[in-house]
Parts: C-alpha cells; structure tokens; sequence
C-alpha cells in the first residue's frame, strides 16, 4: 500500500476524539485496583480493630496524608510520562517533598527519644513484614496501572514503569494503613519507603517490556 | 509549514474533521520522510516503512495529544520513539547520539514524493480476522458509514467501532512484528 493510500485510510471517516479519555481510564485503574488491593487486606491480614480510635491521633492523619501524596503526585507523573512529548517538568522535583518532610518528622522524633527509645521508634512491631506486605497489597494496582499505560504512548518505558509502580506501591501503602497500627515517623519514612521501592523496581526493571508500543 | 496550522489540522482532525486529518497525515509523512532520511542514510530502505509505522502510530495514539501542547513536541516524541525501536531492533544504536535531540527541525523540510514501503499493508489486512477485517474495509477504505457497515455485516455498531480500533492496532503490532 502507498503511504498515501494509508493516509487516505487512516482520515476517512475519522471520528471525534472524546477528551475525557484519559482521565476515565486512570479512574478505571484506580478504581479497580484500589479495590482489589482491599480484598486482598480484608481477607489476608484483617482491618486493625483499633483503627476507629486511632483516627483521634494525628499522626494517623500524617500518615494518610504522606501515602496518599506521594501516591497522588506519583499518578500525576504518570499520566505526563503517558503522553509523548509532555515534560515532568516541576514535577519530577515535587515527588519527593512528602518524602522529606517524612524524614524531617523522624529526625525530630528520634532526636526527641530517650536514648533506649530509638531502636523501637525505627523497627516497631512488624518491620519485617511491612515492605513485603504493602507490595503484595499493591500488585493489584500494580497491573491496573500498567494496563491503563498500554493505552496510551509512553515513550521512556523505564522511568515510566518505575513511577507507576511507586505510584501502586503509595496506594498500596495507603490500603495497608487500614491493618499496620505503627505510626512512627520514623518507621513510616523507612519500612514503607522500601515497600514502596519494591513495586518501583518492578516496574523499571519490567517496564521496556510491559510497556512497548 | 508552521506549528500553529499543523496544530489546527490536527485539532481538526480530533473533532472528526476528516479533510483537516488527511492534510495533517499528508504534511506529517512529508516531513517524516525527511527527518528519517537524514537519520537512516544507510539504510534508505527503511525510510518508507518507517514513516507508515508511525503515521499508523499516530493515529492509533492520537487520544494522547494534549491541544495545549506544542504538536511539533508531540509527533517528534512519537517519530523519535519508533526510530530508537528500530534502531534498537537492528542493535545499531551508534548512529543515534549526536543528531537525535533537536526538536524543531522535523518542520524544517518536506517530501510529498509518494512511496512505497517494503510490506503491504493492503495485505496484511487481509490477514485479519472478519471482526476487524470487515469494519476497516467497508469505513475506512470504501468510505461507508458506521450503520451503514453495520447493516451490511450483522455486526452492532460499536462492535464495527471496536473492528476498526483494535484492527488498526493489531495492524501496528504485526508491523512492528514482522520486521
């Protein structure tokens, strides 16, 4: 066929694009996602029964807050990677900043702590599990976000895939603190951080692959 | 050839203004032609190919294009990608490095020589199944309406909707595939 002829394929009829696209499919992602990673925590670990009182403290609400930032400026970044040519711009530096004020938070609490007090502010209760959990409850995530990409034309599928998973790996933090009852600063800056990283090395290591086009 | 009037025919072509949207492809491959030339001097062979793979990337994409983004940024992204996939492909990356990152000159010459590519699209279409063969034959070659392919075939007509984007796309991958 001559490119021409291509040319002429491709514009006939042609119809309307609808706007909202976009926005949708990250909805749709989200939405189902989100839900999945719930059932996954209701049934393998339960909500903490004393999540009604912890919600008086608030350092329950730092957080809510620092999952659902970093989860929400992480999508943010995704949605730009998804479209060709559309910089992170400010972004990129932007994603971080929960991060850090997380870090700024430990460094108080543990600088404040008696010296006995440190070693149990840093590893709490269950620092083992933590990481491998808040990945396990973000694989759900994980792939809806990955299926909402391949609708769209990522052009550094690394960076991508990487940022996608952190952005599953925030939400799926966010799902877990409905069952973890540690509200350290400083284990949330460093336990929930690595859970977070291990979806995020999924997806750069995954991403050329799952996200080609 | 300037950003603002190939913007506005895309802009067109996003709201269902066929006319503008061929102009858009016709501009688009001209100067895809000569962007790819200089970048695949060794092997002109592919030039052709390439410029169908990516107008047929374009257009299975084109929900991606943000209308407050320049579109010269846009299709450049877009060129830049199929190219270093080809190139890669071919492991024959070192000629990327040193002419790859200067966005304007996409629009800086044009080509409207028609062409030929390597692989036949008509054909390859034939290779797809009647869900989707069916749909694009009848709108998008024959230039029938939606309803009017969907009488004709028995299929709904978000099912011939649904034919023509998913076959347009099995289209890109068998491309991509078969080299």
């Amino acid at each position: 066929m001559k490119t021409d002829d291509l040319i002429a394929m491709l514009s006939n009829r042609v119809h309307a694009i609808d706007p909202s696209i976009a926005a949708r499919r990250y909805l749709i992602a989200i939405a189902v996602g989100g839900i999945a990673a719930i059932a996954i925590l209701v049934t393998a670990l339960g909500i903490n029964p004393g999540l009604a009182h912890e919600t008086l403290v608030p350092m329950f609400w730092v957080r809510e807050a620092f999952c659902l930032g970093l989860g929400t400026l992480a999508i943010t970044a995704v949605a730009r990677l998804g479209r060709p040519g559309v910089p992170l711009g400010r972004l990129g530096m932007a994603v971080p900043v929960p991060l850090i004020v997380m870090w700024l938070l430990a460094a108080i609490a543990l600088f404040n702590a008696p010296a006995g007090g440190r070693v149990p502010l840093l590893l709490g209760g269950s620092a083992a599990a933590c990481p491998f959990r808040i990945a396990v409850i973000s694989s759900p995530l994980f792939l809806a976000f990955i299926w909402a990409l391949r609708g769209f034309a990522p052009t550094r599928l690394r960076c991508t895939g990487a940022v996608a998973g952190f952005a599953a790996g925030a939400l799926g933090a966010l799902v877990y603190t409905l069952h973890c009852p540690e509200l350290a600063a400083p284990f949330l800056g460093v336990w929930y951080l690595l859970g977070m990283l291990i979806p995020t090395s999924i997806g750069a290591f995954l991403g050329p692959r799952l996200l080609r086009w | 050839m300037t950003e603002e009037s190939l913007r506005a025919l895309l802009v067109g072509g996003l709201v269902g203004d066929a006319a503008a949207y061929r102009l858009f492809l016709s501009q688009l491959a001209a100067h895809l032609r000569v962007f790819l030339r200089r970048r695949l001097n060794r092997t002109p062979q592919d030039v052709e190919d390439l410029v169908q793979e990516i107008l047929l990337a374009v257009h299975n994409k084109r929900h991606t294009y943000d209308p407050a983004q320049p579109v010269t940024a846009w299709i450049h992204a877009i060129a830049r990608y199929k190219l270093i996939d080809l190139l890669r492909r071919r492991s024959r990356t070192d000629v990327l490095h040193d002419t790859l990152d200067e966005d304007d000159e996409l629009l800086s010459g044009g080509d409207t020589e028609a062409a030929e590519a390597s692989y036949d699209i008509a054909r390859l279409l034939e290779q797809l199944p009647d869900r989707q063969r069916l749909p694009i034959l009848h709108v998008k070659l024959r230039g029938e309406s939606v309803s009017e392919t969907a009488g004709r075939t028995g299929m709904s007509e978000s099912a011939v909707k649904v034919g023509i984007h998913r076959g347009l796309k099995a289209l890109a991958a068998t491309i991509r595939g078969a080299r």
